[in-house]
């Protein structure tokens, strides 16, 4: 018999060595996630999927449940607070969502709808923040980071290449491509990387290719970001 | 074109020889190049990457990590006063100005000529001796308007640093109150016997009967950290001394280290014997660069002395030696998992816990990290014994504890109590007067006001790491707060997105109250962001970075309401002050250049 927690009251088997997001992904279990991808590492940066563990807010996808763990998640003050940390992401970078070619595909965007952000709130940092379009085949526009190094860790972990990494402190961090001249023609990126494809936002972007899918009938314009648990997971069969 | 390879060969090569080209060395080799060349040249990155075989992108990635290190040029004397909130009121700021006027230059810039850059930096650790500043990393105290117009002069002559007065240089010990750790008649050698008397086992229980706790604020139990350790299985144990006194208004490691090293290296080797060790590392923070030859020779002569390197004491199996680290200005490497990856050539970001550096550590492997005072209290410990050292303050707060006392005080410096004294009578001894507050424990500790005087310093009541920065009834809560928000934003990691984002959030609503432009609306807005840092940030530093502004908010109310001269919410951009950057473009700053004092549009 497997052994199982409860999220939010439902039971959740789980597996020796999975997360708490992970489990809850597996059970078809939407917990908010930016950093978070089935396919990596845990990392524990956005903190997004913070959960309540009796009484102690952790984020779930670092910490390891227990047998008979008990999980909240979708309590009014963590959606309160993820609120405010997305708010806190759009009010770091530059996004324009309607001008951007990932809008509709955009996780950043999908979690801030299925968290009811009506506003950034915040003062906008308005950072000074470069495009880099020397790449033939593709496009860094680093106002739309968020600084969840998926690339980073797809670079390293998958391409074995070290293309990205995050550079900088606080709130000057920021994300650096492997090159004298900093410049993405001049490192061994290619379209068929994994780090290409992993992008939450439209930060690394195709070029040639502009809103080949129409607006309305992208990815989150079909359903909300939670009825997809998570969008990169391989659809189960119900 | 030469190759970058014989550029850089020729200083790059003996670095790297000595750090064995391992790239776990990776943060001492960089602050080594940079001693070299001044900055860390592109070039250098090519022969780093080459011969460390790692990417460009890691030693980037490191090197701007950290503020002492630099991948662009640097003024040839790189100037960074001390930006506590202890030197600014020992007047630093007009200081600093004044250092850029007798210069021509701009603060947060390097001179055209590239002679001089002159900037801030977070507290360098002498606060009792301010307004301080670090030349190159080195550290000048008690600066004077006169000491300041001399330092430019030997800069504008260009003269060597080590042609200097030696004066500038002074670091004194300002050892106002002495009990157990400060005593002295410490015989090198003579705890080590004791405990090998013991034994590792007996050791511990001494340990364990002392009761002693973390001193670096935590107040973890020692004996429980050096037990799990011991009995984590590992291919290797290392032994690790937080000397990275970050915590602005604290400076008592650095006595420790400057007169009483010994014992810290003797309660590192004790650690090692009873953990099972070979290798101890002791990572001393950036702005103590100046104590490293000292500490270097004083592990050179206790190898000497027998008591480091191969069979200590004479023991066959007793083998422990000790290496000092280097920081490079990041006080996120005090917290003890950003410390192990600084130690491991990283970036200094916290790790995910558990799991815990008692069993993954340094390289993965079991490591004790503690502070230098409880490495120093262990050999009182192994002397005496457990009981006699329990017998000294209180029932959960053994022993002594080393407080330095600065500000507003006749005699600010070094004060060791046993653990219960209370705040009033630090005041009393210290020459305080007309006290409104004392921050204890630095920026993420607690603001004591004077109602409080009579709470205790110890895991009870007031837990410190040793900071006592004292503020007479002159001073203004509100700035003080408002230079420790400042602080931690400047010394946030930047991982996670709370502590990242809202600090400097924080950071811009405090400026926004200074600036006159506060109303109720920004006080709930603090508040919330204060919740916000608290249960969402990923370690210690986002936690505490609320402290101040909490404590002062409830006690010192009338400070922040004096601000709030709006009761409806008023932006926080300000015309006039915007047209700030065309003033100076133009060089005008006439009445009619600013918005106030033009006539209304018809």
């Amino acid at each position: 018999m497997s052994k199982t927690f409860t999220l939010d009251g439902k039971t959740i088997p789980f597996k020796d060595g999975q997360t708490i997001i992970q489990a809850a992904l597996d059970a078809g279990y939407y917990i908010p996630h930016l950093c978070h991808h089935p396919e990596f590492k845990p990392h524990g940066s956005c903190k997004l999927c913070t959960v309540v563990v009796s009484g102690h807010q952790t984020a779930s996808c670092t910490l390891q449940p227990a047998e008979g763990m008990v999980v909240e998640s979708e309590t009014e003050q963590l959606n309160a607070e993820r609120r405010a940390l997305t708010q806190m992401l759009f009010v770091e970078g530059n996004h324009f969502c309607p001008s951007c070619e990932k809008s509709g595909d955009c996780q950043l965007q999908a979690t801030a709808y299925h968290l009811g952000m009506m506003t950034t709130h915040y003062d906008h940092f308005f950072p000074n923040r470069p495009l880099d379009a020397s790449h033939d085949d593709y496009l860094l526009d680093l106002n739309r980071c968020i600084l969840c190094s998926l690339c980073v860790r797809a670079s390293r972990d998958v391409d074995g290449k070290n293309v990205f990494a995050l550079a900088g402190r606080g709130a000057q961090t920021h994300l650096i491509v492997n090159a004298r001249s900093g410049r993405l023609a001049d490192t061994d990126f290619s379209a068929t990387d994994k780090a290409a494809h992993v992008c939450p936002v439209g930060v690394i972007l195709p070029k040639k290719r502009g809103f080949a899918v129409p607006i309305g009938e992208r990815t989150f314009d079909k359903q909300p970001i939670d009825a997809y648990v998570d969008s990169r997971l391989a659809r189960k069969e119900s | 074109m030469g190759s970058p390879d014989t550029a850089c060969a020729s200083y790059l090569d003996p670095i790297l020889e000595r750090y064995g080209y391992r790239s776990v060395n990776l943060l001492q080799i960089l602050r080594e190049a940079q001693e070299s060349f001044g900055y860390i040249h592109p070039d250098a990155v090519d022969y780093l990457m080459l011969k460390l075989d790692i990417p460009r992108t890691k030693i980037e990635g490191v090197a701007s990590f950290y503020s002492f290190l630099h991948l662009e040029p640097r003024g040839k004397y790189r100037v960074l006063f001390s930006d506590n909130i202890t030197d600014r009121m020992l007047g630093s700021q007009a200081l600093m100005e004044r250092m850029c006027r007798n210069l021509w230059a701009e603060a947060g810039k390097i001179t055209e000529d590239g002679l001089l850059s002159v900037d801030t930096t977070s507290c360098t650790g002498m606060c009792d001796q301010g307004p301080a500043l670090l030349l190159n990393n080195i550290a000048l105290t008690r600066l004077t308007e006169q000491r300041v117009d001399d330092i430019c002069s030997l800069i504008r002559q260009q003269v060597p640093l080590h042609a200097w007065p030696t004066e500038f240089f002074q670091v004194t010990d300002n050892i106002h109150r002495k009990d157990l750790l400060l005593s002295e008649g410490f015989v090198p050698g003579a705890a080590l016997e004791a405990a090998l008397h013991r034994g590792a086992a007996g050791m511990l229980a001494e340990l364990e009967a002392s009761g002693l706790r973390g001193r670096g604020g935590a107040g973890f139990t020692t004996a429980v950290k050096w037990k799990s350790c011991r009995n984590a299985p590992g291919e290797q144990h290392y032994v690790v001394c937080n000397a990275d006194e970050g915590e602005p208004g604290t400076f008592k490691d650095r006595v420790l280290l400057n007169s009483y090293a010994d014992k810290v290296f003797e309660g590192m080797t004790l650690c090692g014997y009873v953990i099972g060790a070979k290798q101890g590392i002791l990572y001393l923070r950036g702005e103590y660069r100046y104590l490293l030859d000292k500490l270097n020779a004083v592990l050179t002569r206790r190898r000497a002395q027998n008591l480091l390197g191969k069979n200590i004491l004479g023991q066959p199996w007793f083998d422990f030696d000790i290496t000092i680290h280097l920081g490079a200005g990041a006080y996120i490497c005090g917290e003890e998992s950003a410390l192990l990856e600084s130690l491991e050539g990283k970036r200094g970001t916290p790790r995910n816990r558990p799991p815990f550096p008692v069993t993954h550590g340094y390289l993965n492997q079991p490591t004790v990290v503690n502070n230098v005072e409880t490495f120093a209290a262990t050999c009182h410990i192994a002397t005496a014994g457990g009981a006699c050292y329990a017998d000294i303050g209180t029932a959960k707060s053994t022993g002594t504890k080393i407080m330095s006392v600065s500000g507003d005080c006749a005699r600010p410096g070094i004060y060791e109590y046993p653990f219960g004294v209370s705040v009033r009578q630090v005041l009393e001894d210290c020459g305080a007067t007309h006290t409104q507050a004392v921050q204890v424990s630095g920026p993420s500790g607690v603001t004591v006001a004077a109602h409080e005087f009579d709470r205790q310093i110890g895991f009870e009541d007031l837990p410190t790491a040793g900071a006592f920065m004292v503020f007479d009834r002159n001073r203004d809560l509100f700035e003080v707060a408002r230079n420790f928000v400042h602080f931690f934003a400047h010394e946030s990691c930047g991982f996670c997105t709370p502590c990242r984002v809202g600090t400097s959030l924080l950071r811009n609503l405090m400026d926004k109250l200074h600036n006159g432009h506060g109303s109720p609306y920004d006080i709930k807005e603090i508040e919330n962001l204060n919740q916000l840092l608290l249960s969402m940030s990923h370690c210690g530093l986002g936690h505490t970075a609320c402290n101040p502004v909490l404590n002062t908010i409830v006690k010192f109310r009338p400070a922040y309401e004096a601000r709030m001269l709006h009761q409806e919410f008023t932006p926080a951009f300000d015309l006039d002050w915007s047209l700030q950057a065309a003033r100076q473009m133009t060089g005008r700053d006439d009445n009619l250049a600013h918005l106030s004092n033009t006539e209304p549009l018809p």
